[in-house]
């Protein structure tokens, strides 16, 4: 039985890949009498001497015009061992964004090098991004080699010369053949020219690689497309299994709501099935009548995908309008559509060196990485794990172009498989309970969060709330930015991408000390708003108590306790909160206390009184 | 109506892809329509998109654009098997485009109605508010069809323009679009002329006669078989024979090339696609007109 192999190429303008192509269709007889006379006769017209293959593939009056590929063309063809879809991608720079689309299902990249040329820049470039979009199979085609006298020498040190680029990538399977696509030598038959190479021709390597490789066939993942509701008594949930399988019988989570459900049937047309894997389409019919709609998704109790608000991402850009930090784009994520704004932009690759780069913003072709925050929380894998719940597009709400291509890392703050999404799921608690603790000690946990600029006296009335609460008999913990910083987060430095970390262990230590029945006093700067929001997300906002402790600037400058302000001043310190780096105050805090206008006592007293008003 | 217990993996991946896009359409558009002419491409996408919502209904009507030259027994086939899938029907007519002066029929022995489609055809979207118009067409067919996208955009006067078209990445279909906008959308884009024909016999799935060898009177024009029907008008040198003929796609009758054939049942067709030399468009004399005829005209606003 035949099975389909998605098959991407790519290379430099003028490495061949048109003529390779044609020639792949040409030596397997997929090309049609019609299409071989109309090119024959267009090669005349064009004053050419042979056949020219290449216009096989460009079709559009530009290309042929220009004699360059423009957009992705696929190709079809097929031997008794297997059918083939090519996605022929252009070699221009300025389509690297088609060499994507062309990529992103490939089970095979066909990289393709002009052996007098050597390794360029484009063969490079689309090494890169077949390995960033987890293609599992490279075949580097060595091409042009009766134009170097089938020299082995030259084979060789092409071949080790990308095999030290590739050392820096992660494709797990790179061959090499050497060819001449002109002649047809090793393209799909084996050539004599070059007894020294042990091979086989491409065509047998595109044969016998594995196909359909890149579904995740473990972890369960069902988004809906669609409800079916023909009448009252059926409601079926019609989608595509992204990954894994399901069973009548099975025990699944809807997400992002969190009931739990059995499946009662899959089934597609022809009636009930067994069991539906990946890339099935199906539709799934489950025991309770639950209100679940497009954009929902099913996943096992025991494997749910991460959540969160904050994703960590490898984009390609794709449109001529470059990426405007903060700006809001929609996501289109599995079958979600959500608005998220773009809040960093850690770095660009330059896709030569593999270097990464810092960047104001991501050109037409550019590739970055970068972190989005989601107005709703995305249920998500990492692309690595699981290419169809790791896979998004940006969408410009203005002009609706689809304008970058995303691959997920992870989220900036990850949350176990069997994290509770709703109180539905919650796990079993089988240690000491918090309300046990907090009935013991008789006053409930909280996290009271102090935030505010450099020398506003956070810390000041951090201690003296905790020393009041303290002689109340309270069971307190005290975190300060000085103290973490000499150990729990020494290893952290002040870039923005380091001071989120800090936040982020410093809001999980408040968060287990809390769970622990205490009261966490926490003087954090926390530049950053959706930081803080997202140890109240952990803690839970009823028990977190936010608190701006402010002074004016004139007032922090003469206090300067650290003598942070006079180095700013003097120009050997930059960076510096509320002065050339961002303070985002809290939108809704439970206090706000001026410290140029409060005794210490009497801001710990209103602080005290905040928090048992909660 | 049952399916297929065993498809080949491969047709079966091209099944579960084509029914993938037709559920995105019908979650993402407000007046899907499916274009359907009764050739055997809009059959396989009709069979899908009745596949793509049981035990519901297909949830959009599917719309033919009929020039008025169609073979009768396409229209035949056309009723019954609306009738069998449960499919709603609109039907447009060139015709009604003519008597209403929105197009002037083409004149003299050549004159196909062929490209006066695309008027009745776009003002049949505006009409009815298409948001989304899906059709057969498969990247195997033609060059330019090749650079096509699953959801391909249309501007607001239903043209398409190849050098900026969306990104398509993963199964990830980006429909969204200004007012008067429309989409072109290709369920079946990734199928060729041998897939449908296997995949109609692994479904066993009805398909107009015309498909099979028959004896038709028929008479040779630039190298393409045409019917003798009431459309076309001979020229003096033109003389008509009686051959065994079958045709490989099926469209307007006054452009639509037969192939001499002696493939009289569905086997014999495969073996026939499986070993020919020619595509199935090299009989159609609309492509023919110019290097880039298709790619001019889908342009322009067809199909």
């Amino acid at each position: 039985m035949s099975d389909l192999l998605r098959v991407s190429t790519a290379g430099s303008v003028d490495d061949g890949k048109s003529t390779l192509i044609g020639r792949l269709l040409y030596d397997t007889r997929s090309i049609f009498q019609d299409q071989l006379e109309q090119i024959e006769g267009a090669s005349r017209r064009l004053g050419e001497e042979e056949v020219n293959l290449a216009l096989l593939t460009d079709g559009l009056r530009a290309e042929r015009e220009q004699k360059i590929t423009i957009d992705v063309a696929y190709r079809y063809f097929a031997t008794p061992r297997r059918t083939f879809i090519l996605a022929d991608t252009p070699g221009h720079e300025q389509y690297t964004r088609n060499m994507v689309t062309g990529a992103s299902t490939a089970d095979l990249a066909i990289v393709l090098i002009d052996a007098t040329k050597g390794v360029l820049t484009q063969s490079r470039r689309h090494a890169f991004i077949a390995s960033l979009l987890g293609i599992p199979h490279m075949v580097v085609a060595v091409n042009k080699m009766d134009l170097v006298d089938w020299s082995a020498e030259v084979f060789e040190r092409i071949r080790d010369d990308f095999t030290d680029f590739a050392a820096r990538l992660t494709v797990p399977d790179v061959t090499f053949v050497p060819m001449s696509a002109l002649r047809g030598d090793n393209v799909v038959h084996r050539s004599e020219r070059m007894p020294w190479y042990e091979g086989g021709s491409l065509l047998h390597r595109m044969e016998t690689v594995a196909a359909g490789t890149r579904h995740n066939t473990i972890d369960f993942r069902f988004p809906v497309q669609t409800v079916i509701r023909p009448h009252q008594d059926f409601r079926g949930l019609a989608g595509t299994v992204a990954s894994g399988g399901v069973a009548a019988g099975d025990a699944v989570v809807v997400l992002p709501g969190g009931q739990r459900t059995t499946v009662t049937e899959v089934r597609t047309a022809d009636g009930p099935l067994e069991r539906a894997g990946a890339g099935d389409a199906v539709v799934v019919t489950v025991a309770d009548d639950l209100d679940i709609a497009r954009g929902d998704m099913l996943a096992r109790p025991r494997n749910l995908p991460e959540v969160s608000n904050t994703l960590e991402a490898n984009l390609c850009w794709m449109h001529a309008e470059p990426l405007q930090l903060h700006h809001r784009y929609l996501l289109q994520h599995t079958t979600v559509r959500t608005p998220v704004f773009v809040r960093d932009l850690e770095y660009r690759f330059d896709v030569d060196t593999l270097h990464r780069e810092p960047a104001d913003t991501l050109e037409l072709n550019e590739i970055g990485r970068v972190v989005l925050d989601a107005t709703r929380p995305i249920f998500f894998d990492s692309y690595r794990v699981n290419i169809e719940t790791g896979s998004f597009i940006l969408i410009d709400p203005h002009t609706n172009a689809t304008v970058a291509a995303g691959m997920i890392r992870g989220g900036e703050t990850r949350l176990e498989a069997d994290t509770p999404v709703s109180p539905n799921v919650t796990m079993p608690d089988e240690g000491v309970t918090r309300a046990e603790r907090e009935a013991r000690s008789g006053h409930g946990s909280a996290v009271i969060w102090f935030t505010g600029r450099p020398g506003a006296g956070k810390s000041t009335v951090a201690r003296a709330v905790e020393r009041a609460l303290f002689d109340e008999g309270v069971d307190t913990m005290l975190l300060d930015g000085d103290a973490v910083r000499h150990g729990l987060c020494g290893d952290l430095g002040f870039s923005p991408g380091d001071r989120r970390e800090n936040i982020r262990r410093v809001g999980e230590v408040a968060r287990l000390f809390a769970d622990n029945g205490r009261v966490v006093i926490a003087a954090f700067v926390s530049p950053y708003a959706v930081d803080r929001d997202r140890v109240r997300d952990r803690v839970g906002a009823e028990r977190f108590v936010e608190i701006e402790i402010t002074a004016p600037e004139t007032v922090l400058i003469e206090r300067d306790p650290k003598g942070l302000y006079a180095a700013f001043a003097q120009g050997s310190l930059t960076g510096l909160t509320g002065m050339d780096a961002p303070y985002e105050r809290p939108a809704d805090p439970a206090l706000v206390i001026d410290t140029d206008r409060t005794t210490v006592e009497e801001a710990a007293a209103r602080v005290i009184a905040a928090w048992r008003a909660r | 109506m049952t399916g297929p217990t065993r498809l080949p993996a491969h047709l079966r991946r091209l099944e579960n892809e084509a029914i993938h896009v037709l559920r995105e359409v019908a979650a993402q558009f407000d007046r899907p329509h499916m274009l359907f002419s009764g050739g055997k491409d809009s059959i396989v996408m009709s069979w899908l998109a009745w596949r793509a919502f049981q035990p519901g209904p297909i949830p959009f009507p599917l719309l033919h654009i009929d020039t008025g030259h169609n073979f009768p027994e396409t229209i035949a086939f056309r009723d019954a098997w609306v009738d069998r899938i449960g499919a709603q029907l609109e039907v447009r007519t060139v015709q009604d485009s003519i008597d209403r002066g929105r197009v002037q029929e083409e004149t003299g022995p050549r004159a196909s109605r062929n490209a006066l489609q695309t008027v009745t055809l776009l003002d049949a979207l505006r009409e009815l508010r298409v948001d989304a118009a899906m059709g057969g067409a498969r990247r195997d067919e033609e060059k330019a069809r090749s650079k096509e996208r699953f959801f391909s955009h249309r501007d607001a006067h239903g043209q398409w323009d190849p050098r900026n078209q969306r990104p398509e990445v993963w199964s990830l279909y980006n429909g969204r679009m200004n007012p008067g906008e429309h989409f072109r959308v290709f369920p079946i884009s990734n199928w060729t002329e041998l897939d449908i024909w296997h995949y109609i016999e692994a479904c066993d799935i009805p398909f107009p006669e015309l498909y099979l060898a028959h004896d038709r009177e028929v008479f040779e024009r630039d190298g393409v078989l045409l019917a003798v029907t009431d459309f076309v008008t001979l020229d003096a040198d033109e003389v008509p024979s009686t051959r065994r003929v079958r045709f490989r796609t099926i469209g307007d009758a006054t452009c639509t090339g037969a192939t001499l054939s002696d493939a009289s049942d569905l086997r014999a067709v495969i073996d026939e696609v499986g070993t020919t030399r020619t595509t199935e468009r090299g009989g159609r004399s609309d492509d023919r007109r110019s290097d880039s005829a298709m790619e001019d005209r889908k342009r322009q606003g067809y199909f």
